[in-house]
C-alpha cells in the first residue's frame, strides 16, 4: 500500500545515527536536532517486530482535523513501549489505532499502513472483533463491566469460545486473576460486582480481563493517572511481568513512569512523532532539542 | 373595603416597607462608615422589613377570616325570631343559606319573609363592620412591623439569618405539599370506600367473579342485581395492559437501542422528536384511531382466519395503547443507554465483543434500572388509561383472558360509575372509590417493586 516506507527508514536512520549517544558519549555537548525539524529522529525499526506502522496519519471530523501525521513506528516483541508527550500531542490518538478503536468514533479516518505479523490490519478483509481480542487495551479509567468480578473476566473468554464449560471457565478465572496479581485479594468474592473494588484493584481486574482473552500485544491508555502511588506501583510491577509474554505499548503522562516501565520510548509533539529510541537514552541524551525540553520540564 | 382591598394594601406596604428598611440600612451604616459595617448586604435588611410587614399581618388576616363567618352566622342566628331558632339544624343550615344568598345577591329558595329580611340586614352589617375592623387591624400591624424593623436595623442585626431562615420555612412548606396531597386524596377515597364496605363486603368485592353495579330501583326491575365482584374488571386492566405493554416494551426498547447505538446523528435528530410527538397525541384521538380503525381491522382479519371477534376487543384497545405508550419506553431507554459510560463501551470493543453483544451484555445490563423505570412508568400509563378502552374496548366486564372479546378496565368502570345523575351514597357511586382505592394499592406496589428493582441492580458511575 504504502511505497514511502524505504524513505522514511533511511530517513530515520541518518538522524540517529548522527546523534548516536554512544559516539556522542559524555565528553561531548550532544548537538540537539532543530525544534523547527518534525521529522522523526531516532531508531523506528526494531528487529523482528510485532507491530508496524508507516506513516499513520489520523484525522477527526472527516478530515477536518488531522490529530497525527505520518507517524511511523515498530512495535517489538516482548518490550514495552512508552508513549510519552504533552496533553493533545496524538499518542493516545496513535495507540487507539493499533486495535482500530478509532473505528468507534464518527468521523475518523486511519490512514497509512499498520501491520500486525505482517499482516494490515486496516486491509479490507480484516475483522475489527478478532483483530481486538489479538490487540487488547486497558484504559485510562478502570471501567468493570456492570458484572459480578468472575463476570467481568469471564465475559471476554465465553464470546470467543475460548472456555467450553464452568470448570474451565473457573480455572481461566483464577489463572488470568493470578497472572494480574489479584486473585489472593478477590478469591473470596468473585460474586460481588466489579465496581465494588478500589480504583487500583478495578484497573488490575481489567487487566486480567483483558489477558483472559490471550491476547499478543497489549494498549495501555494511561493506566494509572487515575491511581494513587501503591496501586502505581502494582500495575507498574505487573506491566513488567506481563512484559515476558506479550508486547505493550503504554501512553503515559509521567515520565517517570516511562522511565521505569519502557524499554522504548516515544515522543510525540502537536502530531508528530519527534523522537523514538531506549528509553534510557530519551531521558539521558536525547537527541531532538523538543524532547530534551519536555523531559526537563521546559514545557509540557 | 373588601378583605382583597386590604390585601392589595398589605402588599404595597410590604413594597414600600422593602424600600424603607434597605434605605434605613445604608442610613445606620453611613455613620459607621458605609455599607460594609453591615452585617448582611441591603437588601436583606430590605426583605427583613418587608417579611416582619407581612408576616404577622397575614396570619391575623388569614385567621380573621377563618372564623369569621362562623362568628358573625352565630351572631345572625341568636337574633332570629324564636320559631325559626328553634329549627332543626339542617333546616336551620338552609335558612342560614337563604341569608347568605340574599346578602350576596344571589337567587333565593323563595321570597324573603321580614324576618329573614331584616337577618340578611344585620348579616351584612356584620360583615363591613369585621371588614372594616380586620383591615384596619391588618394595616395597624404592617405598619407596626415597618416601625419595629426600622428600630432593629443596625449594622449588627443578621437580616441574612433570619431572611434565609424564612426561605427555608418556606421551601419546608412546599416540599411537604406533594405529601399532604397525597395523604388528602388517600384518606378521602378511604372514607368514601370504608363506606362502600359497609355495604358490600371486603371479600366479595376483591374476590367475586361478577361485575354488574346496577342496582336495581324497584324491586320489580329486571337485570339490576348489583353484583361488585372487582375480579373481571382488574382482569380487564391486567390484559390490556400486558397486550400494550408487549407491544410498546420491545418496540420502544429496539427503537431506543437502534436511536442510540447504531443510528447517525441525522437520523437521531430526527427520529428522536418524531417519535416524541405519539406521546403529545391527545388519548381521544388514539381513541377513536382504535375504534374507527384498528378495532374493523382485527375483525375483518379475525373474520377472515375463521375467528370470532368481537367489534370492540381488548386487542385493539391494547395494541393502540401500547403504540401510545412506545414514547415512554424509548425515550426513557434511550436516555439512560446514553448516559452509560463511552468507557464501558470501550472496554467491551477493547476486548473484541462485537457492536451486539456490546449492548447484550454490556450496555443493556448497566442501562437496566432506568429501562426498567422507563417500562413501570409506560405500565402505569397503560393502568390508568381510560380513553382509548372507552372507545375501543367497551363496557362489559367479561371475565376472560381472551384478548379478541370484549373487557373493561378499572378506570373506565371509575368513569361509568360516576357520570350520569346519581345519588353520591349509593353503592354504585362508592364502587367507584373502592376502584380507586384497590388501583391506587397496585399501583403503589408496583411502584414498591420497581424501587426495589432499581435500588438493587444499580451500579455507581463517576
Amino acid at each position: 500500500m504504502q511505497t514511502e516506507k524505504n524513505a522514511s527508514v533511511s530517513r530515520t536512520s541518518v538522524d540517529a545515527a548522527s546523534g548516536n549517544p554512544a559516539v556522542a558519549g559524555k565528553h561531548r555537548k550532544p548537538h540537539l536536532v532543530d525544534r523547527e525539524n518534525r521529522a522523526t529522529v531516532g531508531e523506528i525499526n526494531v528487529p523482528n517486530p510485532k507491530m508496524q506502522c508507516r506513516d499513520v496519519s489520523v484525522f477527526y471530523d472527516y478530515g477536518e482535523k488531522e490529530a497525527i501525521r505520518k507517524v511511523s513506528l515498530d512495535i517489538g516483541q516482548n518490550e514495552v513501549i512508552a508513549m510519552i508527550g504533552p496533553s493533545g500531542c496524538g499518542k493516545s490518538t496513535f495507540i487507539r489505532c493499533l486495535n482500530r478503536m478509532n473505528d468507534t468514533i464518527d468521523g475518523c479516518v486511519v490512514k497509512g499502513r499498520i501491520t500486525l505479523d505482517e499482516i494490515n490490519i486496516y486491509d479490507k478483509s480484516i475483522d475489527v472483533v478478532p483483530l481486538r481480542a489479538q490487540v487488547g487495551m486497558v484504559f485510562q479509567k478502570p471501567n468493570p463491566f456492570p458484572k459480578s468480578i468472575y463476570d467481568n473476566i469471564a465475559y471476554g473468554p465465553k464470546i470467543h469460545g475460548l472456555v467450553q464449560n464452568k470448570s474451565e471457565t473457573d480455572d481461566l478465572v483464577e489463572s488470568s486473576l493470578k497472572r494480574a496479581g489479584l486473585w489472593n485479594e478477590v478469591k473470596d468474592r468473585l460474586d460481588q460486582p466489579g465496581t465494588s473494588l478500589s480504583g487500583g484493584q478495578q484497573q488490575r481486574l481489567c487487566i486480567a480481563r483483558t489477558i483472559a482473552v490471550d491476547p499478543e500485544v497489549i494498549l495501555m491508555d494511561e493506566p494509572c493517572s487515575a491511581l494513587d502511588p501503591i496501586a502505581t506501583a502494582i500495575i507498574e510491577d505487573l506491566i513488567d511481568e506481563l512484559r515476558q509474554e506479550y508486547s505493550i505499548a503504554i501512553v503515559t503522562h509521567s515520565m517517570q513512569q516511562a522511565s521505569r516501565v519502557s524499554q522504548r520510548t516515544a515522543f510525540f509533539h502537536l502530531g508528530d512523532l519527534i523522537e523514538v529510541g531506549p528509553t534510557e537514552q530519551i531521558f539521558l541524551n536525547p537527541l531532538h532539542q523538543l524532547t530534551h525540553d519536555y523531559i526537563t520540564g521546559r514545557f509540557g | 373595603m373588601t378583605p382583597t382591598h386590604t390585601l392589595i394594601l398589605l402588599l404595597l406596604l410590604c413594597a414600600v416597607g422593602y424600600q424603607v428598611g434597605k434605605k434605613r440600612s445604608f442610613a445606620v451604616a453611613k455613620i459607621r462608615g458605609g455599607p460594609r459595617v453591615l452585617h448582611s448586604r441591603p437588601v436583606y435588611y430590605g426583605s427583613l422589613t418587608a417579611l416582619w410587614c407581612a408576616v404577622p399581618a397575614l396570619i391575623v388576616f388569614s385567621s380573621w377570616l377563618m372564623f369569621e363567618s362562623g362568628i358573625i352566622t352565630h351572631l345572625v342566628i341568636s337574633q332570629l325570631p324564636d320559631h325559626i331558632q328553634d329549627l332543626s339544624a339542617d333546616r336551620l343550615n338552609l335558612v342560614m343559606n337563604d341569608i347568605r344568598n340574599l346578602v350576596n345577591g344571589n337567587i333565593v329558595s323563595k321570597a324573603a319573609g321580614p324576618a329573614i329580611q331584616s337577618a340578611a340586614d344585620h348579616y351584612q352589617q356584620l360583615q363591613s363592620i369585621s371588614h372594616a375592623s380586620v383591615a384596619v387591624l391588618v394595616l395597624v400591624m404592617a405598619i407596626a412591623g415597618i416601625m419595629a424593623a426600622q428600630y432593629y436595623i443596625r449594622p449588627e442585626l443578621r437580616a441574612r439569618n433570619h431572611v434565609e431562615r424564612m426561605i427555608r420555612y418556606l421551601l419546608i412548606v412546599c416540599s411537604t405539599i406533594a405529601i399532604f396531597t397525597t395523604i388528602g386524596i388517600v384518606l378521602s377515597v378511604l372514607y368514601e370506600s370504608i363506606r362502600f364496605f359497609k355495604i358490600v363486603p371486603v371479600f366479595e368485592f376483591l374476590f367475586g367473579l361478577e361485575w354488574s353495579p346496577q342496582m336495581a330501583i324497584r324491586s320489580d326491575q329486571v337485570g339490576s342485581s348489583g353484583a361488585f365482584g372487582a375480579i373481571p374488571v382488574f382482569m380487564g386492566t391486567f390484559l390490556i395492559s400486558v397486550i400494550a405493554l408487549s407491544v410498546s416494551v420491545p418496540v420502544g426498547l429496539m427503537s431506543a437501542i437502534y436511536l442510540s447505538e447504531y443510528a447517525n446523528k441525522r437520523f437521531r435528530a430526527v427520529a428522536k422528536p418524531l417519535l416524541e410527538i405519539l406521546a403529545g397525541i391527545p388519548t381521544v384521538v388514539y381513541g377513536f384511531f382504535a375504534a374507527l380503525v384498528v378495532a374493523p381491522v382485527i375483525r375483518n382479519t379475525g373474520e377472515f382466519m375463521g375467528l370470532d371477534v368481537s367489534s370492540e376487543s381488548a386487542l385493539a384497545a391494547g395494541l393502540v395503547m401500547g403504540i401510545m405508550i412506545i414514547p415512554f419506553v424509548s425515550s426513557l431507554s434511550d436516555d439512560v443507554i446514553n448516559a452509560v459510560p463511552q468507557s464501558l463501551r470501550d472496554g467491551a470493543y477493547g476486548l473484541g465483543s462485537t457492536q451486539s453483544e456490546t449492548i447484550r451484555y454490556v450496555i443493556l445490563p448497566a442501562a437496566l434500572p432506568g429501562i426498567v423505570g422507563g417500562v413501570l412508568l409506560a405500565a402505569s400509563r397503560a393502568i390508568g388509561e381510560t380513553m382509548i378502552v372507552v372507545m375501543a374496548a367497551g363496557l362489559s366486564a367479561n371475565l376472560t383472558l381472551n384478548p379478541l372479546e370484549t373487557v373493561t378496565t378499572v378506570t373506565v368502570q371509575i368513569v361509568t360509575l360516576l357520570v350520569g345523575d346519581q345519588e353520591f351514597d349509593s353503592s354504585k357511586t362508592l364502587a367507584a372509590f373502592a376502584l380507586g382505592l384497590v388501583l391506587f394499592i397496585v399501583t403503589l406496589i408496583l411502584n414498591v417493586i420497581a424501587l426495589y428493582v432499581v435500588r438493587k441492580y444499580r451500579e455507581q458511575y463517576e
